[in-house]
């Protein structure tokens, strides 16, 4: 079936996706909440800054990445001195340029949503004792949903093709950061690895069409809970 | 009790209210647009006055001079929207318990069985809201809101986006919210036949103002409120109990401070109070004492006062011992000469009183099934 480092890219792939879905999703509800229920001076500018990954070119995503996370970057060099966590070289790093490269979609997805939730909803849950911060877990996060499950589908197969980001910010290490994407590139550096980049094309189509299938299923079964 | 005084503005429309309401019903009245909706909304924390003060039982909700300005949760005032406003991820048990579950401790709970079965939702409980009719979700909405344990219970045009026979199926519950459970409502609408049948008292509000409160029967028997209160539907409501059943010819007998008024028959005990309004357009008048005329209803009254209106009709006002009104043609009020000060005999169909016309404890019941 899958060679070796097939499954080696296979499961980097999907740990990078997971863990940059899992851990930029607070934040992206957040934000997400931010602009679709308040208002503040900036805000254009702030949504302007939340959608640039999706418009800058994915090298110059990671080239900021790495002015500001490399070890000779501020950020970098006060993860590295005070926690000893080091990004470049590392699947957290190629995590990080994935759920970067990723958030826009997320964001996006979920404050469509989240405007699409009919406020009197929340004035009513008011009016029965709830205060703001209960109403956004039991009224509004519950309508919201559907738009975080697309959000965080998007994102996820996002994450599964990322590779400009990468490459540039975290490198191509085997067993590191060498995702599906950078190892078919990589089979393509060499000759006479068509047949290996053949095989990790299909394996990347795989892949996502069992995402897509998993979400559509996810996606009826929310429907049915909140009703709609 | 209700304590309101109040100054603010909804968009560029300005609101000045104030007014007092006890127990029982009192209903908010005036066209649509006339600021209704928003002096409830600043009543319920949802608009902000800009000045003035709200208390409810004592507890200032609202004051502009001390600062106070609770939050909406805080309030604890039950709100029924005209849209039902359920929470299409619950079912209806969950929105039915959704504020229960945060009345704060030390508050009176309500008593959810009885509230249940009064408003008939037990069959409803495991079903979702997408599922439910209009009439149900009205229900569930009026049964979430009385769970919360509230104060004092806002409706605002609870029946606006109902048919016909769903709004009378509502009104009934209503009304056993208002005997049974003894909890004071401000009820808002543009309506009369659901004031009268609802309403002790009521607050008539045009541009934004209270222009005339008081009991439902002082309002609707004043000539200067026509305007607001409407032309065709005018009428005295008068307040009445049940004095006597006649099964032999299906009539009940009321009696009020301006004699008795035959009506068809009332499945209710003697004794029983009752609100019945007599249109305008119904009544007749004669100088004779009328003989030999189906008109079981005569009443000896004099003329109090005449309406100006340019129509081909005028609205006349007899003091029969209590306000009456009569709808004539201008042409009767000549050839008759009719005018203030003259003795005249008031004639009331028994067969115009209908359920719409009436209201009180436990007003109209004895017409539902029919």
């Amino acid at each position: 079936m899958l060679t070796p480092l097939e499954i080696e890219a296979l499961a980097l792939s999907l740990k990078v996706a997971v863990w940059a879905v899992v851990c930029s999703l607070p934040l992206g509800i957040l934000i997400a909440w931010l602009l679709a229920r308040r208002e503040f001076p900036g805000k254009a500018l702030f949504d302007g800054l939340v959608h640039l990954p999706l418009v800058l070119p994915p090298v110059a995503m990671g080239y900021v990445l790495l002015v500001l996370f490399g070890r000779n970057g501020q950020l970098g060099a006060w993860l590295h001195d005070s926690l000893g966590i080091s990004l470049v070289f590392s699947w957290r790093g190629a995590a990080l340029a994935a759920a970067v490269m990723a958030f826009p979609l997320l964001v996006r997805a979920i404050r469509l949503s989240m405007e699409a939730v009919d406020r009197r909803l929340e004035t009513a849950a008011r009016t029965l004792g709830a205060g703001p911060g209960r109403v956004f877990l039991t009224i509004t996060l519950p309508l919201t949903a559907p738009g975080i499950l697309t959000g965080v589908l998007l994102a996820f197969v996002r994450c599964l093709g990322e590779f400009g980001a990468t490459i540039t910010f975290a490198a191509n290490v085997p067993g590191e950061t060498r995702t599906i994407p950078l190892a078919l590139y990589s089979a393509l550096q060499v000759p006479g690895g068509e047949d290996a980049a053949f095989r990790l094309a299909w394996l990347s189509v795989a892949l996502a069409v069992a995402a897509l299938i998993a979400s559509q299923f996810l996606a009826r079964r929310i429907a049915g809970r909140i009703g709609i | 009790m209700l304590e309101l005084d109040i100054k603010g503005r909804a968009g560029d429309f300005p609101i000045e209210a104030a007014f007092r309401s006890e127990a029982g019903v009192t209903a908010l009245f005036g066209r649509s647009g006339a600021g209704k909706t928003s002096i409830v909304d600043m009543l319920a924390g949802l608009r902000r006055p800009e000045a003035g003060r709200i208390a409810v039982d004592g507890e200032v909700l609202f004051d502009s001079e001390a600062g106070i300005d609770l939050p909406i949760e805080r309030r604890r005032l039950g709100y029924v929207f005209q849209e039902a406003r359920l929470f299409p991820h619950l079912t209806v048990a969950g929105n039915l318990s959704y504020g229960q579950r945060l009345v704060p401790a030390g508050a009176a709970n309500a008593d959810a069985d009885r509230v249940i079965d009064l408003l008939d939702l037990r069959p409803l409980l495991e079903r979702r809201p997408a599922g439910l009719s209009g009439g149900e979700r009205q229900r569930v909405a009026i049964g979430r809101a009385l769970l919360a344990a509230p104060r004092l219970l806002l409706m605002d045009e609870p029946l606006a986006n109902l048919d016909a026979p769903r709004r009378g199926e509502i009104l009934g519950f209503v009304e056993q919210l208002r005997d049974d459970l003894g909890i004071a409502i401000v009820y808002v609408s543009h309506n009369m036949d659901e004031i009268i049948r609802l309403a002790d008292n009521m607050v008539v509000i045009s541009d934004g103002r209270v222009a005339a409160m008081g009991s439902v029967a002082e309002i609707t028997s004043r000539l200067d409120l026509r305007p607001l209160t409407g032309r065709w539907d005018a009428g005295a409501v008068l307040a009445t109990e049940v004095a006597e059943q006649d099964p032999r010819d299906g009539l009940t007998r009321l009696a009020f401070a301006g004699g008795d008024l035959w009506i068809p028959r009332l499945d209710l005990p003697l004794g029983a109070p009752l609100r019945v309004r007599v249109r305008a357009r119904d009544v007749a008048l004669a100088l004779e004492p009328p003989r030999a005329v189906s008109v079981l209803n005569v009443y000896r009254g004099r003329v109090v006062e005449i309406g100006d209106d340019d129509g081909p009709q005028v609205d006349v006002l007899v003091d029969i011992g209590s306000p009456l009104w009569a709808r004539i043609t201008r042409r009767s009020q000549r050839e008759l000469d009719i005018a203030p000060g003259r003795q005249v005999h008031a004639m009331v169909k028994a067969v115009a009183v209908d359920r719409h016309s009436l209201g009180g404890r436990d007003p109209g019941r004895g017409y539902r099934r029919r």
